[in-house]
């Protein structure tokens, strides 16, 4: 299809492109958007930052009268506990949204740092080429073959349990997977004559590594970014699951989904709601990124 | 016509340029099986205010000898001299020295420019990279290159996405000429061009090298382009050049079978033109594994005995006109 | 307007349109011409101009869901392609009208071996067995002067020069014996010595089956060598058709003219299809317009012999 509409006229696509990003929003574009996504995200994003605010109790207050109460459309449950309490009396509600802190806080750490590191080696390891490109790429290789949840139980047993260790875990997991990305993209940009063309002008490998490369991988970065936080939400939950994550009392979405293992043929809801809400702010963001990555495409492509 | 050439020391002297990439072979550990001979011993003058033609098929070498002499490859043997200094050697000052007076303009406007900076960055980075510059001084500059090359003031604030394709050529020109150089280096400038842009461009460069001392490589497999810019034309094949000469001497009497075989498949937009047609047999041999003696015998219709033994030399048969083949 | 021979393809006010994001793409906007058999007919413009689109629509290939064929009749032998389902036209494709793209490397299937892909095509359009289509694919090989066919038969189109991976393209377009061969810029990737052979194989394989050829491109060396009659198109029009020897000595229309000359120095660029002007597409650039041309387009006038064009300027004048 690309090709076929290069055909149809180089200055066509050159004015529309311009139009395009001239134009004001039409109807059609607004349509288009992710809104289920981005709501579900937003609502999370603001509830884990207004946790004091909206959390309608403490997430660690227990209240042993109150506890095990079922959800408020239940019998036998109040508007007191909307979603409940568990076996200490705590109110499940707020402790799912101090848990959205939780998830969030690890999650932009490690994406940023583990990110960041790999966006780094994908792109000295792709403009250097050679033997550097080979060694880096071996110990991608390398990282890559680690059983995820066994690394990070590891690191967690030997530096003990806490938010820097799952941080550091998931960072030593994802940074290899963004450096085999952003390398693939470093490659084709490579190719392009401007980069040639930047030799010729004179300019330093670092100057073109972060005037002419980074800029052009920055939209597959960005992509990159958003389809894993879905992925370190989920192994920080896993961990937290398998007492590795955060320590009790902070309350983690994980943590609550295995709290609630021993109780779940009575006390469902303190394993389903967590989990529920894992699987929601998961897959906005997966759906989020998907569409952020179609958007993105052709405008790279057209230009 | 063509007059005023400079009758001085040459600005740029290639000297026997070889450029040889290695063929490797295996997974882990490469072994060198072969090479590809790229470039084949390549000797040319470019002088000032002159254009030298480089004409030639896939294969032939031509990109990689621009490539040399735009320190993008390092030769396997042979130098390139810059008002006789090897361009190789060059370091710290005096290489980024080198860098304002030596250019290029690459031939597709899509991959030329760097989509996510604006134009007036692109055009100012050799001005930028290898001069101090303020910012006044920068846009300044800028505002003359794009008014040069016929551009609008408005075009430096803007990205290449919103630019056709002949613009993109004009603003890759701007970005070459910027820091103001001696030599611009044109890979099939106008190849990837409607045929009417074409010729803007070409007269805008014909207009450049007139008003300023600039002079051109010109690298191009269209004969008619070349025809109209350049003062000679060296003819490639399989890396070595087969024929050299002043441009309107060659194209009246190519003398080797392959510049006649490329004139004649140059088809003329003439029904009525003669049709002396040379349809060469077989393929492009590889370069990996040229024929042996003269590279072209196995497709020349002239081929003798001695061909395929005996590599021609690079003869002198008329003031001017080298050609290497046994014929002459 | 008269053609030589018996006509096999008549296009007829054909308009084919891409509903875009950003527009309404008027590809193909009123395209009409006759093609007869044996014959060679150029349509040659400039990139934009909507000569690809045509070449597709006429064998439906337009891309989905963006493009349709909005009006027009494609006559293939008196049969409209444009009111067939898609599966009479997939019997219709290769059989009777075939087409061969610019780019050698994405016409074929990379992990397919040559032998594979021709005998493919060949099973579409005969009903033999495996080892009679293999003998008919090295003959058709061996016709389009590919050395050594019973090797290549095994060879894979990576191993191959751009100019065989042509070569092999055309003979699976020829397989099916069609009747009208659409060439799209066959030439154009290739270097010019090879384009010469395969222009020439081109030549005779029409000359052997009385093919009938619509050839696209912007090279007028081509087109002064390839083609007995021209059409000229513009911003997704047709602005005049006439034999070739006539265009390149007397073109009537100012575009025509234009493109012609040796250097042309036109400033400006073709519009942009979605956004055309009300009068004369060719106004803006013309330096012979007045008031009427930018008010309204000039409709196609005989100009001469099988030549006709769509001027304001010219006299029209019996055409025979």
């Amino acid at each position: 299809m690309a090709r076929v509409e290069e055909r149809i006229d180089a200055g066509f696509v050159a004015s529309t492109a311009a139009e395009d990003l001239a134009r004001p929003r039409v109807r059609g574009d607004l349509a288009r958007m992710p809104w289920v996504s981005l709501a579900i995200i937003t609502v999370m994003v603001l509830g884990a930052m207004l946790a004091p605010l909206i959390a309608p109790h403490s997430p660690t207050e227990q209240s042993l009268p109150d506890k095990l109460r079922p959800p408020a459309w239940e019998a036998g449950g109040s508007t007191r506990h909307l979603l409940g309490t568990d076996v200490l009396g705590r109110d499940v509600l707020s402790r799912l949204i101090y848990g959205a802190r939780v998830s969030l806080i690890v999650a932009a750490v490690a994406l940023l740092a583990g990110g960041g590191i790999g966006l780094m080696v994908g792109i000295v390891s792709g403009y250097l080429g050679g033997r550097v490109d080979s060694f880096l790429m071996r110990v991608v290789d390398a990282t890559l073959t680690f059983p995820t949840i066994l690394i990070a139980l590891l690191l967690a047993v030997s530096l003990g349990q806490g938010l820097q260790t799952i941080a550091i875990a998931i960072t030593v997991l994802i940074w290899a997977r963004f450096a085999r990305v952003v390398r693939g993209e470093v490659l084709g940009v490579k190719a392009r004559d401007f980069v040639a063309l930047a030799r010729v002008h004179g300019c330093s490998h670092l100057r073109i590594m972060a005037v002419h490369i980074v800029p052009n991988v920055l939209n597959t970065f960005m992509v990159l970014l958003t389809l894993h936080i879905g992925f370190v939400i989920i192994v920080e939950a896993s961990l937290s699951f398998l007492g590795a994550g955060i320590p009790p009392p902070t309350p983690s979405w994980g943590q609550m989904v295995a709290d609630g293992r021993s109780h779940i043929a009575s006390a469902w809801w303190l394993s389903v709601v967590p989990g529920a809400a894992i699987m929601l702010v998961v897959l906005a963001f997966n759906l989020f990124g998907d569409w952020l990555r179609d958007w993105l495409d052709p405008r790279l492509r057209q230009v | 016509m063509l007059e005023g050439r400079a009758i001085t020391e040459p600005l740029i002297r290639a000297e026997n340029l070889t450029k040889h990439f290695p063929v490797t072979r295996g997974l882990l550990v490469g072994r060198t099986t072969g090479h590809v001979k790229a470039v084949d011993g390549v000797s040319f003058t470019i002088g000032r205010q002159e254009t030298l033609g480089l004409v030639g098929e896939s294969g032939c070498g031509k990109t990689t000898t621009s490539r040399l002499l735009l320190r993008l490859e390092e030769p396997t043997a042979g130098r390139v001299l810059l008002d006789g200094q090897d361009v190789h050697a060059l370091r710290g000052l005096e290489l980024s020295r080198y860098h304002t007076r030596v250019q290029a303009v690459f031939q597709d406007p899509w991959s030329s420019l760097n989509p996510r900076l604006r134009i007036r960055d692109t055009v100012a980075e050799a001005l930028v990279v290898n001069r101090r510059v303020t910012r006044a001084g920068k846009l300044e500059r800028v505002e003359e290159v794009l008014h040069q090359v016929g551009l609008p003031l408005s075009a430096a604030a803007r990205y290449p996405h919103e630019f056709s394709g002949g613009q993109r050529q004009r603003i890759a020109l701007a970005s070459a000429l910027a820091a103001s150089p001696e030599l611009i280096v044109l890979d099939e400038p106008v190849s990837a061009l409607d045929v009417s842009i074409r010729a803007q461009i070409m007269n805008l460069l014909k207009d450049l090298q007139a008003r300023q001392q600039l002079s051109f490589l010109l690298v191009a497999h269209n004969l008619a382009t070349v025809r109209y810019i350049a003062h000679r034309t060296a003819v490639m094949y399989l890396g070595r050049i087969v024929e050299q000469a002043d441009t309107e001497s060659l194209y009246r009497t190519p003398l080797h079978p392959y510049t006649k075989a490329l004139f004649a498949a140059a088809l003329p937009a003439d029904p009525d033109a003669p049709r002396d047609d040379m349809i060469l047999s077989g393929e492009v041999p590889s370069p990996i594994d040229p024929p042996s003696g003269c590279h072209f015998h196995p497709r020349c219709p002239f081929a003798m005995e001695q061909c395929s033994r005996v590599a021609p030399e690079l003869k002198a048969v008329a003031p001017g006109h080298v050609v290497s083949c046994h014929l002459y | 307007m008269a053609v030589a021979a018996p006509v096999v393809l008549d296009v007829r006010g054909l308009r084919a349109y891409l509903y875009t994001r950003w527009g309404v793409v008027r590809a193909v906007d009123g395209v009409s011409f006759a093609l007869g058999e044996g014959e060679t007919l150029g349509l040659v413009g400039e990139s934009g101009c909507g000569k690809t689109m045509t070449g597709l629509a006429l064998v439906r290939l337009l891309p989905e869901p963006a493009g349709r064929i909005v009006e027009g009749q494609v006559l293939l032998e008196g049969e409209d392609l444009v009111t067939k389902s898609e599966s009479e036209m997939r019997r219709v494709r290769g059989r009777r009208i075939s087409m061969i793209l610019q780019d050698p490397q994405t016409s074929l299937n990379p992990v397919f071996t040559i032998g594979d892909q021709i005998v493919e095509a060949l099973r579409l359009h005969h009903s033999d067995g495996e080892r009679t289509l293999a003998t008919r694919a090295e003959e058709a090989l061996r016709r389009v002067k590919v050395a050594a066919p019973e090797q290549r038969m095994r060879a894979y189109p990576h191993q191959m020069s751009g100019g065989m991976k042509q070569r092999v393209v055309g003979a699976i377009a020829v397989a099916g014996e069609p009747k009208v061969l659409i060439a799209d810029e066959p030439t154009t990737a290739l270097d010019v010595t090879i384009q010469l052979q395969y222009l020439a194989l081109l030549k005779e394989l029409q000359a052997r089956t009385r093919l009938a050829m619509l050839f696209i491109t912007h090279d007028f060396g081509i087109v002064a060598r390839m083609c007995d009659r021209v059409a000229v198109m513009y911003a997704g029009r047709i602005v005049e058709t006439g034999p070739t020897r006539t265009l390149f000595r007397s073109p009537r229309h100012p575009y025509t003219e234009a493109l012609m000359a040796s250097v042309p120095s036109i400033e400006g660029q073709p519009p942009p299809l979605h956004d055309l002007p009300a009068g004369c597409r060719f106004a803006p650039r013309c330096a012979y317009v007045d008031d009427r041309c930018r008010r309204e387009y000039p409709p196609i006038m005989p100009v001469g012999p099988a030549h006709e064009a769509a001027c304001w300027r010219v006299e029209p004048s019996p055409s025979r």
